[in-house]
């Protein structure tokens, strides 16, 4: 049961290597790289490849771990006493399931994805800790204890946020991904457009990234950019001279759209543009 | 096995725990890497670092470790002669570290810079697949670097062979040790967003409230969370025009990004040191500033100083009546800056100039004296030493 990448996604021998890792040694896989270069996608992937379920937990900056195991709804029950609802008596019927306990217990060994996990808390990791080590946890109201059958697969990844505590890191394989090259580009844009022209990805991604390697940028477009720009040019049929050619004014426009989302960064573009053409002339 | 590997890692701090150590044994005796020794570095790298910015440590100590150890016999070493040592150089060092060179002194400081980089490139051109047996016992003078002369392997097999993957140096710009980039800015941000956070007052934690009150059968039972707000004041004074062209942008986007997150947040200019004038707008500097002294009296006490400058000027433009370039200054700038340190006591100056050159330059130190050493490197890292300082 190893991950080999699928025909969606494509995957770097060191990927792989992580992703294995995790699954035989059963530790989270903590994933880490720039927006766009397939972090969340990742877990969906895994999940696909062995065919399990996938769970999703997206963390907020207001979620709690408690959250992740169960909470106690007081507040309804309170409402069902003055209703006068015999549910009341049972504190089962107010226990609300969180992720982790989904995990746990369903049946079909699946894959958790605690997306974001920077986003929360600095505490947020350490709250967690025992649980996902032991993948156990106890529920004071009822006084029973979930844990896990099988070990879930679990996929975290952060954007960078917050530095995470080392106890946590200690406990999980790491993975940056790394902004693709060029030859690894090509296969993840030839897996989301089988049918597209090759000369075309070869001067889109020239384009890519020279606009990518422009200093001062305030955000570089990433693999998903690069993938909406692709299916813009596609769509708009626009003649691949006007790619070669590097006239800007023509370029923008599309750029724009698409690759670059910052109206700073679309002038300073065109100015850095334009000095180079004026310096060819 | 790999006891030797670890020990070099940590030698070279990146931060590897016994714990992790083991993982990376217990996945070696379950199977997870493939006999390849890209797929051991892989595993190795995803078990023991943790940290993108250390991803380029652990590449050179694998390098060093686990290249040149079988290749000793078939060594090539040669002494060079001087002029191709010069040729070398201008092929390893960009310009910037060419001019930075000869700032420093020419080509003594110059040869111990090509010996370090040298350093870096040795056992580029080894390889081999013996690396299980001998790993416990690696010789680390296998590479051909002898630090008396400069010798190095021979270079053309370099170019004959692929170089391996951890060769590629793929993560050198994540290491935080290096200036602030584009790519690490927005990190330096977000630490500096957490800076912001740090003292912030409680306030009503309703969902809180409610949770317990309901648990507490009714009875109120307040709860108290901090408030997302931060309570932080800081006063930024910016160092702009000259030397510190090259940097200005990099500290200004830094800034202006993170104003929004403080509360209260001040900025003024000033040229190479402070005087007895403060201004705004830097193309309205000679009609329009702030005396210093206004500025002295409007902010309290509680405001944190934050000086963004290379300090690099002549040491007369610190300590000086008359110092300054631009205007006759009655007072020396060094009684500026004190009078300023005596206001507000939380302060620390950030310095875009790397931190080796430091040294070399006599007002950086004279600045940092004045600092009482409170300077730090506009790296990350550096950034938050002085966050941490500040937040003390
Ligand atoms: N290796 C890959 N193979 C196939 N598609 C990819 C790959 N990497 C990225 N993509 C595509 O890029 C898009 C962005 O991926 P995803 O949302 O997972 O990025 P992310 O790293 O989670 O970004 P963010 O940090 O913004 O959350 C996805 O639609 C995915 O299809
Ligand atoms: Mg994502």
């Amino acid at each position: 049961m190893k991950f080999q990448g699928t025909d969606s996604y494509v995957a770097t021998a060191d990927l792989k290597v992580a992703v294995n890792a995790a699954i035989t040694l059963q530790r989270p896989l903590l994933v880490k790289g720039e927006p766009g270069t397939g972090k969340t996608i990742l877990a969906y992937e895994i999940a696909k490849a062995l065919g399990r379920e996938l769970i999703t937990w997206h963390v907020k900056s207001t979620t709690k771990a408690q959250q992740g195991l169960y909470e106690y709804d007081a507040v309804s029950r309170l409402r069902d006493s003055q209703l006068g609802d015999a549910r009341v008596h049972d504190i089962r019927n107010y226990i609300v399931k969180g992720k982790l306990w989904e995990a746990f217990t369903s049946p079909g060994h699946p894959i958790l994805l605690i997306d974001e996990i920077d986003k929360a808390d600095i505490e947020f990791p350490n709250d967690l800790l025992l649980e996902l080590d032991r993948m156990e946890f106890f529920v004071y109201e009822t006084g029973e204890t979930v844990k896990a059958e099988q070990r879930p697969i679990v996929i975290i990844t952060s954007n960078n946020e917050k530095e995470l505590p080392d106890a946590f890191l200690r406990r999980c394989f790491f993975h940056y991904i790394r902004f693709p090259d060029r030859e690894t580009m090509q296969s993840i844009v030839e897996v989301h457009f089988p049918k597209i022209q090759q000369e075309l990805v070869r001067e889109a991604l020239t384009v890519f990234y020279d606009v990518r390697e422009t200093p001062g940028l305030k955000k570089k477009p990433s693999t998903s950019e690069l993938l909406d720009w692709l299916k813009l040019l596609m769509h708009e049929d626009l003649p691949l001279d006007v790619l070669k050619s590097r006239d800007t004014n023509k370029l923008i426009p599309p750029l724009a759209g698409a690759l670059l989302k910052n109206e700073q960064d679309v002038h300073l573009f065109e100015r850095l543009a334009f000095i180079a053409k004026r310096e060819r002339n | 096995m790999f006891v030797n590997f670890f020990l070099e890692l940590r030698k070279a701090k990146v931060p590897a725990s016994l714990r992790e150590y083991l993982t990376l044994i217990e996945a070696m005796k379950a199977g997870v890497p493939a006999y390849r020794v890209e797929d051991f570095y892989y595993l190795s790298r995803s078990a023991l670092v943790k940290d993108e910015r250390n991803l380029d440590k652990f590449d050179r100590v694998f390098s060093q470790v686990f290249n040149g150890m079988e290749f000793m016999s078939d060594e090539v070493s040669a002494e060079i002669p001087e002029e191709w040592l010069r040729k070398l150089a201008e092929k390893f060092l960009t310009d910037e570290e060419k001019a930075q060179i000869e700032a420093l002194g020419g080509f003594e400081k110059l040869m111990e810079t090509l010996r370090k980089r040298l350093e870096e490139q040795q056992g580029r051109h080894q390889g081999g697949n013996k690396w299980i047996g001998t790993a416990g016992t690696s010789p680390f003078g296998a590479y051909g670097y002898n630090p008396e002369g400069v010798r190095i392997g021979q270079d053309k097999s370099r170019h004959r062979r692929a170089v391996k993957v951890w060769d590629k140096r793929e993560y050198k710009n994540l290491d935080d040790t290096v200036e602030l980039g584009t790519r690490n800015i927005k990190v330096a941000l977000r630490r500096l967003r957490q800076f912001a956070r740090e003292g912030a007052e409680m306030e009503l934690d309703m969902p809180g409230t409610i949770k317990s009150t309901a648990n507490n059968a009714g009875y109120l039972d307040l709860k108290l969370q901090p408030e997302r707000h931060n309570k932080v004041k800081v006063l930024i004074l910016f160092d702009v025009g000259g030397s510190m062209d090259d940097h200005i942008r990099a500290t200004e986007e830094l800034f202006s990004a993170v104003r929004t997150e403080f509360k209260h947040m001040e900025y003024f200019y000033f040229h190479n040191c402070v005087y007895e004038k403060l201004w705004k707008d830097n193309r309205r500097r000679h009609t329009e500033f702030v005396p210093t002294w206004q500025v002295l009296n409007t902010y309290a006490r509680d405001y944190k100083l934050i000086f963004v400058g290379d300090a690099t000027m002549s040491p007369y433009e610190i300590s000086y009546p008359g110092g300054s370039v631009e205007h006759w200054n009655e007072e020396p700038g060094q009684l500026w800056v004190q009078r300023l340190l005596e206001h507000w006591p939380k302060a620390a100056w950030l310095n875009p100039v790397q931190e080796k050159y430091w040294n070399y330059t006599p007002s950086v130190q004279l600045v940092r004296q004045l600092m009482t050493d409170r300077m730090f490197p506009l790296t990350l890292e550096g950034l938050e030493r002085a966050m941490r300082e500040l937040s003390r």
